[in-house]
C-alpha cells in the first residue's frame, strides 16, 4: 500500500511523508501541544491588540485610524497564509494521497475564510475615514475579494458530493488554481496604480514603519498566525475524533445486526 | 471626522470573530472527545 501510495517519491521522504500522514499519531501529538499553543495565541493576540489600541502612536498622515493596521495587516498575513497552506494540503491530496492533507484542507477553508473576512471588513473601515468610500474596485481590494469567494467555493466544493473523496479532489483542483491569486495579491499594488497604499514591511530592510509600530504588528501577527495554527490543529483533532466515533459506532451497529 | 467608531468597529469586529469561532472550536472539540470517550467506554 504504502509503494503503491507514495510511488516515485524517494524513500527517505516517503516515509517521513507516510509517518506524519498517520491521523492517529497527528492526533497523539497534537493533544499535548494544542493548551500550550492555544495559551500563547491568546497572550500574544491579546498584547499585540490591546498595545495597537491604546498605546501604539498615531501615524502623522493618518491619525489614530493607523490603528486599525493592527487587526487588518495581521489578518491579511493569516488569509493569504491560509490559503498557501490549502493549496499546498491540496498538491499533498492530489499527488501523494496524503490522508491528513483532506482532513486539513477541509478545516483550514472556514477559518481562513473569517480572516478574509476580517482583512475585508477591517480594510473598508479603514478606507472610508481615508479615501471616502468603504469600497473602490481596486486591484488589491477586488483581488482580496476573490481570495474570499475562493474559500467560500473551496468551502462549498468540499462538502457538496455524496462520496467525501469526490469533494476532496474537486476542490483540491480548485484551490490549486486558485493559488495563482496569491501573487496578484502581493504584486498588485505593484503592477497597478493602486488607491491601497503601498508595501509598508519588507523583509529585506527596507521598511517604512517605526519601531514604535512595527512591534504591536509584529505582536499581533504573531498571535493570529499561532491563533490560526492553534484552530486548524484543533479542528483537525476534532474531525479525527468524530470520525473514530462514527466507525466505532458503525462497527457496534455491524456487530449487533 | 470622529475616527473612533471606525476603529472601534475594527477590533470589535476582530475580537468578535476571535471569540467566536474559539468558543465554536473549543466546544466542538470538548464534544468529539466526550462522544469518543463515550463510545469506547461501550465498546
Amino acid at each position: 500500500m504504502t509503494e503503491h501510495v507514495l510511488a516515485g517519491v524517494p524513500a527517505g521522504r516517503a516515509s517521513w511523508l507516510h509517518h506524519y500522514a498517520n491521523p492517529g499519531r497527528f492526533l497523539r501529538l497534537a493533544q499535548p501541544v494544542l493548551p500550550w499553543a492555544a495559551a500563547f495565541s491568546i497572550a500574544l493576540t491579546v498584547t499585540g491588540l490591546v498595545w495597537g489600541f491604546f498605546f501604539a502612536p498615531a501615524d502623522w498622515e493618518q491619525g489614530i485610524a493607523s490603528r486599525i493596521m493592527y487587526v487588518h495587516v495581521p489578518a491579511a498575513w493569516v488569509a493569504m497564509a491560509g490559503y498557501a497552506a490549502l493549496a499546498v494540503c491540496s498538491f499533498f491530496s492530489i499527488v501523494w494521497r496524503h490522508p491528513l492533507a483532506d482532513l486539513a484542507a477541509e478545516e483550514i477553508g472556514p477559518v481562513g475564510a473569517g480572516f478574509t473576512a476580517v482583512c475585508l471588513v477591517s480594510g473598508s473601515l479603514w478606507g472610508k475615514p481615508m479615501w471616502g468610500a468603504y469600497w473602490v474596485w481596486d486591484a488589491r481590494l477586488t483581488s482580496v475579494l476573490v481570495l474570499f469567494f475562493l474559500y467560500l467555493g473551496h468551502i462549498a466544493l468540499i462538502r457538496a458530493f455524496d462520496n467525501p473523496a469526490h469533494g476532496h479532489r474537486a476542490a483540491a483542483i480548485l484551490a490549486l488554481v486558485g493559488a495563482v491569486n496569491l501573487p496578484i495579491i502581493v504584486f498588485s499594488v505593484q503592477w497597478w496604480n493602486t488607491l491601497h497604499q503601498g508595501n509598508t514591511i519588507s523583509f529585506s530592510g527596507n521598511s517604512k514603519i517605526y519601531i514604535t509600530m512595527l512591534y504591536p504588528l509584529l505582536i499581533a501577527s504573531v498571535g493570529f498566525y499561532l491563533c490560526f495554527l492553534t484552530l486548524v490543529a484543533a479542528r483537525m483533532s476534532a474531525a479525527i475524533m468524530e470520525r473514530r466515533t462514527r466507525n466505532l459506532l458503525l462497527a457496534a451497529a455491524e456487530r449487533g445486526a | 471626522m470622529n475616527l473612533a467608531p471606525f476603529i472601534d468597529g475594527s477590533y470589535g469586529v476582530t475580537v468578535l470573530f476571535l471569540a467566536g469561532i474559539g468558543l465554536l472550536t473549543w466546544t466542538r472539540y470538548r464534544r468529539a472527545v466526550k462522544r469518543l470517550r463515550a463510545v469506547e467506554k461501550t465498546r
